[in-house]
């Protein structure tokens, strides 16, 4: 009697796993059905909490799963079949994976007798996606799967997050087994530490008290600790006075219209920023990593300073430039105690040194780095962006996505966030096609917001059968195509570094992104002339149905400044008036 | 810290070989997860060698030789320690003292004033003959890596066919034991 009255609380393997993604807060999931998913897709039938949004190709369900994460802060979940629904999400892990963006994504396996046999449909997923995970499971016994399904959703989270795979075989998913919810119980091996050390902490004040000349460069580390880690930083800014960069993974963790913001930094940076960065004497690096598009040449890199890092994630530190003092802990946490420290120690930095300082980063700034030579007949993109920003502006709660490339950039440089969590772009990786995906998950999560992708020509050609998921779900999203029609880095960077030989870097055969619209029963808007440009974004946010507007700039603008690969923040080239030929070293050329 | 520019870098380009001991769990993949870290970040692995320490709480130790500078092996034990099934990892090389061991079998095969040198060689390194025919011995050989290297170089014009070696296995020296293991 006692076994079947067990056996009748037991439920099967699907429905663990979203009794599971209920339990862990999950409302919406991004997937598309195959074979060994099947179990799954009919629990998924049977219930009505847990939400799914159907893709048009499993790499758009894990771009909308990160679009989701980034603008909401929460986990983003995604299901996708064994084998080509697996290998197809790869690309869209590792974008995660590189922007540390906390996703689970639950891929189908082959039944457990088959796995190893070349079934149909099988691939080796975890062996995939070890390298572009930051941990995967294979589930081989039905009493593992509760547990694996609440630890994906820990690691996923804590720490330095990140994507987490779990490849469910089909006979576990019809198996029959208990369920348990989740426990507070500490990870057996994995527990990072969020509280930065004390001394450190002390001593962190105390060199950035001594400074003349300090700046804070602030990465995707001070978003991915939430909207408090925003607050404090803004505090921290203020309190010491010092002039405050970002990283293109953090615009909008420091509002962009205050007056201590230099704006972006790195290799289309502004001048102020990289200048600033190049020579400072002491460097607040929070919640970033030294990337290879933030240093520029290594051995340059701000030679003067000393450096503070904080990090949560050990590996981040000394992993390129060597620092002077490293602070491991979550930004928030790490930045409160820096400004409980700061106020009882009654610190402040010298007023004179700042004052001179500033007046320094004011002469940079008059520079004007972000100016272009403005046209009357042709639209030029960074007008473009500079139009949707201003229009724009009226609404409450604008949430742009990119592509990658020179509109990325250009949407990095022109348009303006004040709040975090507003801005989606893949930094990291440069995935080309991100962006299209991306809104539409954003928009999933924020049903009344505007969404924006903006756009290139070329990009939004890789992701563009997910306009079929904009239409079936009605999602107004908005895409905002500066079409060039070229590959516009490719091309800036063929001018630049191969004699202006375009290999390949101009399409023909594009489609009319008007009529493609109109085929999904979209909305579709042209603009060809500075004059038009006004009323058709007017008229892109205007309606209520989602919108292509396809805009035709100016073909062959380059995106300035730009420090060529392979040189140092103070040699940045600021247009094609100075020369551009040479201006990347032969050590630079093989710098991607 | 000194007022230098860089003076309190630590790091000097000279590379270094570094024991490395990793406590891990038990669990398929694990293996593969280290290896893949290594060759995906292009560390070297000079040895490496893996087996269950406790089986009641499923942990293995991998232990793992490597080389370079002090930056590249700080990066190396950082990157180990955010593996989720890693319990710990600690460079037996700079922590303290540690006993590093090795074992190899070597087949020599030879005849005459050879065979009978090449067992007063084995004497001297107190390796042990566990395979003999009229033409062949098989040496068990225990030590440091150091050892080895010579006791194969000594059998080289002797008629050495065959090695085989475990690859390093290594622990710290004194009383305390390993985090994650009690």
């Amino acid at each position: 009697m006692a076994d079947i009255d067990m056996a009748k609380d037991q439920i099967n393997g699907s429905e663990i796993v979203i009794k599971a993604l209920q339990d862990q807060g999950v409302e919406v999931v991004f997937g598309y059905p195959g074979g060994a998913v099947l179990p799954i897709y009919d629990a998924i039938f049977q219930q009505n909490k847990l939400r799914h949004v159907l893709v048009r190709q499993e790499g758009g369900a894990v771009h909308a799963a990160e679009g989701y994460a980034r603008s909401t802060g929460k986990v983003g979940c995604v299901l996708v079949t064994s084998g080509p629904g697996a290998t197809n999400a790869v690309t869209g892990l590792l974008d995660a994976m590189l922007d540390s963006v906390p996703l689970v994504c639950l891929c189908g396996q082959v039944p457990t007798h088959l796995i190893g046999n070349d079934a149909f449909q099988e691939a080796d997923t975890t062996g995939i996606t070890r390298p572009c995970t930051k941990h995967n499971y294979l589930v081989k016994s039905i009493e593992d799967l509760p547990r694996i399904m609440h630890e994906a959703f820990y690691v996923a989270q804590s720490g330095r997050p990140g994507p987490v795979v779990i490849d469910l075989p089909k006979d576990i998913l019809m198996a029959l087994g208990d369920y348990t919810p989740p426990t507070k119980v500490k990870h057996k091996s994995y527990n990072p530490q969020v509280k930065g050390d004390t001394k450190a902490i002390a001593a962190a004040v105390k060199m950035l008290s001594k400074a003349k000349k300090p700046i804070i460069y602030a990465g995707g580390g001070v978003i991915n600790s939430g909207p408090a880690a925003g607050q404090l930083l803004k505090q921290l800014t203020q309190l010491t006075g010092a002039p405050i960069t970002l990283t293109l993974m953090a615009l909008g963790a420091y509002p962009a219209s205050d007056k201590q913001y230099l704006g972006m930094l790195g290799m289309h940076g502004t001048y102020e920023a990289n200048m600033a960065m190049h020579d400072c004497d002491v460097m607040l690096c929070v919640g970033a990593r030294f990337d290879d598009r933030i240093t520029g040449r290594l051995d340059a890199f701000s030679p003067n300073s000393k450096k503070i890092h904080i990090d949560i994630d050990p590996s981040s530190i000394n992993k390129s430039v060597a620092v002077d003092l490293p602070i491991i802990g979550d930004v928030g946490h790490v930045l409160e105690d820096m400004i409980k420290v700061w106020k009882s120690t009654q610190s402040k930095i010298d007023a004179k040194g700042l004052a001179h300082w500033w007046k320094q980063i004011e002469d940079w700034r008059a520079k004007d780095c972000l100016s272009y030579i403005k046209d009357d007949n042709i639209i030029k993109p960074q007008l473009a962006i500079e139009r949707l920003y201003e229009l724009t502006r009226a609404h409450n709660d604008v949430f742009i996505t990119t592509e990658v490339g020179q509109h990325q950039m250009w949407a990095a440089q022109h348009f303006k966030f004040d709040k975090p969590n507003r801005w989606m772009t893949s930094g990291g990786l440069g995935t080309m096609g991100y962006g299209l995906p991306a809104a539409l998950g954003v928009q999933v999560a924020h049903p009344d917001a505007l969404v924006i992708d903006i756009a290139g020509e070329a990009s939004i050609l890789m992701n563009i059968q997910e306009l079929g998921t904009i239409a079936q779900y009605k999602l107004p999203v908005k895409v905002f195509i500066l079409n060039n029609q070229y590959m516009g880095m490719v091309r800036q960077w063929q001018q630049l570094l191969h004699g202006g030989r375009y290999s390949e870097s101009f399409m023909d055969g594009m489609p009319d992104f008007v009529k493609l619209a109109e085929s999904f029963g979209l909305k579709g808007l042209r603009a060809t002339h500075p004059d038009e440009l006004d009323d058709a974004i007017k008229e892109m946010l205007a309606s209520d149905n989602s919108v292509i507007l396809d805009i035709a700039v100016s073909p062959e603008e380059n995106c300035y400044p730009m420090i060529p690969s392979g040189s140092a923040h103070n040699e940045m080239i600021f247009g094609d008036d100075v020369k551009v030929d040479g201006a990347i070293s032969e050590d630079g050329m093989v710098l991607v | 810290m000194s007022d230098g520019v860089y003076a309190a870098n630590p790091y000097h380009e000279e590379e270094r070989r570094h024991t490395i001991s990793v406590l891990v769990d038990n669990e398929p993949g694990v293996l593969a997860r280290v290896i893949g870290l290594f060759s995906g970040r292009g560390y070297n692995i000079e040895s490496l060698t893996v087996a269950e320490t406790r089986h009641r709480q499923a942990l293995s130790r991998i232990t793992v030789v490597t080389s370079g500078t002090a930056m590249i092996i700080e990066q190396i034990k950082a990157q180990l320690n955010r593996l989720v099934p890693v319990h710990s990892v600690s460079d037996l090389t700079i922590e303290g003292p540690s006993v590093e061991r090795e074992l190899a079998l070597v087949k020599v095969v030879s005849s005459g004033d050879k065979r009978v040198e090449s067992l007063s060689i084995a004497d001297i390194f107190r390796a042990r003959v566990v395979d003999s025919t009229n033409e062949s011995f098989v040496f068990e050989i225990v030590g440091d890596s150091g050892k080895l290297n010579a006791f194969i170089e000594l059998m080289k014009p002797l008629g050495l066919v065959d090695v085989s070696r475990t690859g390093v296995v290594a622990i710290a020296r004194g009383p305390k034991g390993m985090a994650g293991q009690d």
